[in-house]
């Protein structure tokens, strides 16, 4: 739709050396590794004994149709979500583990900030949850001014944010989870409601994000326009993985022109299969 | 890292915001602040024919306002922090349960001692009020109410799914208290069954506290007995309502 030149993902080149040294996640190991992963909310099985990992220093797209269970997923990997079975490692911790809780950074799909702070009082807050101290005072404030302007909200730092528009909100959410110069971003559905141009702005941001600090990035999304900026993709329907692979071995494995078309051609073969199961598409992507 | 206490910096933090929130809600402010002075003006001369009766119930309302004020935002407060995402944005960040029920104390007990202040001067100097004990130790008794309905209003919330349950269960909690803390009639004088009930409510021992300072001019034994009790519940509850923060959540 407004995706008119779908920007291929990136090469899958090295950051050249200027890239952050950071010893703790080795681009071999994945950020996340899940095996037998099974969630239940209430009688309802949300996750289906989930097998995957997701590749460090990389995009990682999670798809599928709205109640997927995405959100679940992405809940137990930042570890807010209950009831969580199998084994589920992320960044080479249990999830949910404390000394995770400061390189984790997470967008929720309903902007969680304070409508009655301003766009800068809400992030001092975090911030000085973050990194508390006085001593740190001016590294926040650099911080902070540093992921306004990341969102683009330079022009609203002093404005309430409950008197902000919906995707301006969500954009001071985002802002949020860009403070603590995470090791892993999980972003659930950060760019619903947003116009074309702010769109490829933010995932432009990705990418700087991925490429400059060989951070991950777990985004999910159900419009597929947005998967082909992915490095890698996670087709889900039904709390199963449909399919895992990158977009041009989905693309190539399903003889379809576009994300959609080789999802909805995956979602068939499911329902005709009488079955979902998983198909891994393409091997690993490095 | 993992399971220490409490840390200073977090928890001022927090207070901050809190405080921060507030003053972009002035009118909250102004009725916080404002409402018990005109509920005591009121009173004074509602027993107008009688001064002594109004030492006796003004000093006991000196403590109950900051108890119910503070249940009642805490509680509002606490539930929104809850249905917004940010209680679940906290918890998955590096702060400590403890950081975050201690700021809210911080915040909503600076209030009370502003709440407290205004409406204990008004009282002793404006309309009246016959106190043989010192002022510093009404604040005192004050402060510990608010801190018990800070603590009362964050462990509710847990219980409440939404702004009207919330409210709802200030006349659940409160008003029970209210009817048997002796404001009323001497707990002496109720049926032994509800004066042991009575025995059993922290508000009792806040009223309790405030007629020993009403009455002595010195510190008695009962008072600190009263206020002990009362501190103790307040932390008590305290400890309920951060057992009711959890980081994982169905």
């Amino acid at each position: 739709m407004v995706n008119n030149s779908p920007s291929p993902p990136h090469p899958p080149d090295r950051p050249d050396s200027s890239g952050a040294p950071d010893s703790s996640s080795p681009l071999d190991s994945p950020a996340v590794r899940a095996r037998n992963l099974t969630v239940t909310r209430g009688s309802r099985t949300v996750l289906r004994s989930l097998d995957f990992t997701v590749p460090a220093g990389r995009i990682t797209g999670l798809l599928g149709p709205s109640g997927c269970g995405k959100s679940t997923l992405m809940r137990a990997i930042v570890g807010t979500q209950a009831k969580v079975t199998g084994t589920l490692e992320v960044l080479g911790h249990p999830a949910g583990t404390a000394r995770l809780r400061s390189r984790i950074g997470y967008v929720t799909q309903a902007p969680s900030v304070y409508d009655d702070l301003t766009v800068r009082q809400n992030l001092d807050y975090f911030a000085a949850i973050l990194d508390p101290g006085r001593a740190a005072t001016a590294r926040r404030d650099g911080n902070v001014t540093r992921v306004i302007d990341d969102v683009a909200l330079t022009t609203h730092a002093d404005a309430l944010a409950g008197n902000l528009s919906g995707g301006q909100r969500s954009r001071v959410s985002l802002a949020v989870a860009l403070l603590g110069t995470p090791d892993l971003l999980v972003l659930d559905e950060p760019t619903v409601g947003l116009d074309p141009v702010l769109r490829r702005d933010l995932w432009d941001l990705f990418h700087r994000i991925a490429a400059e600090r060989r951070a991950t990035l777990l985004v999910s999304s159900h419009v597929m326009d947005e998967a082909e900026r992915c490095h890698r993709l996670l087709l889900m329907r039904e709390g199963r993985i449909l399919a895992d692979g990158p977009p041009d071995a989905l693309r190539a494995r399903t003889g379809a022109e576009t994300v959609e078309a080789a999802f909805l051609h995956l979602v068939d073969e499911a329902t005709a299969a009488g079955a979902s199961r998983t198909e891994t598409v393409g091997g690993t992507y490095q | 890292m993992t399971t220490r206490a409490i840390s200073p910096s977090r928890t001022t933090a927090t207070a901050t915001r809190v405080l921060r929130q507030l003053a972009h809600d002035p009118r909250t402010i102004a009725l916080m602040l404002l409402v018990p002075c005109v509920m005591l003006f009121l009173l004074r001369y509602v027993f107008d024919a009688g001064p002594r009766t109004f030492d006796s119930i003004g000093a006991s309302l000196l403590g109950i306002f900051p108890l119910i004020t503070m249940f009642l935002v805490t509680s509002i407060a606490t539930l929104r922090e809850r249905t917004s995402g940010t209680l679940e944005r906290l918890l998955a960040m590096p702060l400590g349960k403890g950081d975050l029920i201690a700021g809210y104390a911080l915040a909503f007990g600076t209030v009370a001692i502003v709440q407290s202040a205004l409406a204990t001067g008004l009282a002793l100097w404006f309309l009246g009020l016959d106190v043989m004990g010192s002022p510093w130790l009404l604040l005192l008794v004050a402060l510990l109410d608010a801190l018990l309905g800070t603590a009362l209003g964050l462990f509710v919330s847990a219980f409440a799914a939404s702004e009207f349950q919330a409210v709802q269960f200030m006349p659940a909690v409160v008003f029970p208290q209210l009817l048997l803390c002796g404001l009323f009639a001497p707990r002496s004088d109720m049926h032994p069954v509800l004066e042991g009930i009575s025995n059993a409510l922290p508000m009792s021992y806040a009223v309790d506290g405030m007629n020993e300072v009403l009455h002595h001019p010195d510190m008695t034994a009962d008072f600190l007995r009263d206020v002990l009790v009362v501190a103790a519940s307040a932390l008590l509850v305290l400890f309920l309502g951060a057992a009711t923060l959890r980081r994982r959540t169905a």
